[in-house]
């Protein structure tokens, strides 16, 4: 054991011993922290209390039965855990009405990416409203650090990452880079109204 | 061997060592790393010793370089969040407000920040900071044979971390906090759950308290292993747990109060030795004033928007973005350009996990950092042990190294 200062056992009843009040804050106390004083040479009673606490754990989980026991791990991949609303999982690409690729190309998503991992070329329509859109549209989930960036980047909710998957192991590192297909295949019809409104939209806000 | 003992030690004859030894022994040199199952992280220790006592540890850290702030001086001030998710990976809340309000000071708008994001800065930090303490106490408590209390805290912090993931969308990686405010509101009915859970971790607490405070192996192992003057801890930088251990009366969040620590209202807790038993007691007592910081916070979160309303900094809202011509081409030049921070140079420090966190940039006008530098306090921690572990065991730098919480990703950068 250390030499200590408070290795005497203090009564708990005072409270920690305050040693200043910080003048920039004064709503802070600094305080002496309690070393508890070893109880006595074999920790027999320490010993005993530690063994409580784990046979109340070993009775609570036997007795409590299957379904409430405390047992926090999960059996998986019997039992999955759901991943929150907001987890950022694979990339998907939204769709047109009409079904075809929400994407205009603009090229804000690999701008923004701070892994490099989107890769697009863009091509031509015929459609006068849109202009481009992309030929290819490929996301190397090997290098995506899932930061969200790139849906918080995107001014046509073209691309999202709410598909509540992780991305899948693969053998092959090229079998992780999604295609557009695949990222079409994931995605669904966006609600988002977007350009159509015209100078009434002020007022309809 | 006389010639390594010569190089180590400076001396020549062996017997001015070994005087009380009976049978002289050669100093030997042995590598404890770069993977050992008791070193958090990956990191080299190339001991010098003299039978089971250390004449001398040379402390190789490194193997986690991930050149950040080379990276950053190449990324937009928003692109760096990432980077930061990954200092220290164990509270990267923290990592992200510290480094967002380096931005933040440099544009000066520090006092803009909208209040309830400020509170959920600190919500999410301190939500941090237990997880990363439960790490800490868990893994070295683990490291020492007591297994149990590992199981329970990381029990605990897996409860954290899921409110965190709802929160952020990711367990680990937040990438959260945005430079003038947060990337999104807390989730609706997220601090009931908050609260709940923070009962259970006091129980959690108390518990692992029971199980290790006296603890006959744990106090042998911890008391009076890694003692640090207070002198010393000055002279070396520790912050922190660390510190505080050593009885500096130093934390951030009460000496150079930021964000909405003045509107709240805790201890800080210090001890005198700073041993290891003494480190781990102010680590716990650390997340039981975290735990009454956040109950604080639920009360007093205020309603409001959670992202600063400044053109330069802050992208249109996405129904103005859709939208109208304006707020679509300041939404391309916030992409492509990143937020133009003005050129001068700034530091900002926060109490991180393990001490104080700082980061300095220095900005040229441009959307990137010019330099972006990031004091580290695992670095200036792990410099520090091989004078602690001095003259102690082999079987003492677990502890020793377990207590100081070295984190890789914080530690190399």
């Amino acid at each position: 054991m250390g030499a200590h200062a408070t290795d005497h056992d203090d009564s708990e009843t005072d409270g920690p011993k305050v040693l200043s009040v910080s003048p920039r804050n004064p709503r802070v106390r600094t305080i002496q922290i309690h070393r508890p004083a070893p109880q006595d040479a074999s920790f027999l009673a320490a010993t005993a209390k530690g063994l409580g606490v784990t046979l109340r754990h070993f009775f609570k989980n036997v007795l409590r039965g299957k379904d409430h026991n405390y047992i926090e791990t999960v059996e998986y991949p019997e039992k999955k855990v759901d991943y929150p609303e907001r987890f950022r999982g694979l990339h998907r690409l939204m769709h047109r009405d009409d079904g075809a690729v929400r994407c205009v190309a603009c090229m804000c998503c690999p701008t923004v990416c701070p892994a490099h991992c989107i890769t697009i070329v863009p091509a031509q329509t015929d459609d006068k409203g849109i202009e481009k859109f992309p030929a290819v549209f490929e996301i190397d989930e090997l290098r995506c650090v899932v930061c969200g960036l790139c849906v918080e980047a995107c001014p046509c909710d073209a691309i999202r990452m709410d598909t509540g998957e992780h991305a899948k192991p693969v053998e092959e590192r090229h079998d992780a880079v999604m295609t557009k297909d695949a990222l079409l295949e994931l995605g669904a019809r966006s609600t988002a109204v977007q350009g159509g409104e015209g100078a009434a939209w002020r007022e309809r806000k | 061997m006389a010639d390594l003992k010569t190089l180590v030690l400076g001396r020549k004859d062996v017997q001015d060592l070994d005087v009380e030894q009976e049978m002289p022994s050669e100093l030997m040199t042995v590598n404890m790393g770069p993977s050992h199952p008791a070193m958090h992280g990956t990191v080299r220790i190339v001991l010098t010793v003299d039978g089971e006592r250390i004449v001398k540890g040379d402390i190789q850290p490194g193997y986690l370089h991930r050149c950040f702030e080379k990276e950053a001086e190449y990324a937009t001030y928003t692109q760096i969040f990432p980077y930061t998710d990954r200092l220290n990976y164990v509270s990267p809340m923290i990592n992200n407000v510290g480094y967002a309000m380096a931005v933040e000071k440099l544009l000066g708008i520090t006092a803009k920040i909208p209040r309830r994001a400020e509170y959920v800065r600190v919500i999410v930090s301190e939500v941090s900071r237990i997880t990363d303490h439960m790490t800490c106490i868990g893994a070295s408590a683990m490291e020492l044979g007591a297994f149990t209390p590992f199981l329970y805290l990381l029990k605990a912090r897996e409860w954290l971390y899921m409110l965190l993931e709802e929160v952020s969308g990711a367990r680990l990686t937040h990438s959260y906090v945005r430079v003038g405010g947060v990337g999104k509101d807390l989730p609706d009915g997220w601090l009931p759950k908050l609260l709940k859970r923070l009962d259970e971790i006091e129980a959690v607490l108390v518990e692992c308290e029971v199980m290790l405070n006296n603890n006959k192996i744990f106090r042998d192992r911890m008391a009076g292993v890694g003692a640090f003057s207070k002198e010393d801890a000055i002279n070396w930088g520790l912050t922190g747990p660390v510190g505080r251990a050593c009885g500096i009366d130093y934390d951030v969040r009460k000496d150079f109060p930021y964000s909405i620590y003045p509107e709240l209202e805790f201890d800080v807790p210090t001890a005198t030795t700073g041993d290891c038993y003494d480190r781990y007691l102010v680590r716990v007592e650390e997340m039981k004033q975290s735990i009454r910081i956040l109950r604080q916070c639920a009360t007093q979160l205020p309603d409001g928007p959670t992202m600063i309303d400044d053109p330069r900094v802050a992208l249109p809202p996405k129904r103005d973005a859709y939208n109208t011509i304006e707020s679509m081409i300041r939404h391309f030049k916030h992409i492509v350009d990143g937020i133009k921070v003005p050129s001068g140079e700034a530091y900002t420090f926060v109490e991180g996990g393990n001490g104080e966190l700082g980061f300095f940039i220095v900005a040229d006008g441009a959307g990137r950092p010019y330099k972006c530098y990031c004091r580290n306090p695992s670095f200036v921690h792990l410099s520090s042990v091989p004078k602690t572990m001095q003259d102690h065991l082999i079987a003492d730098i677990v502890p020793i190294f377990g207590m100081i919480n070295m984190i890789g990703g914080e530690c190399d950068k």
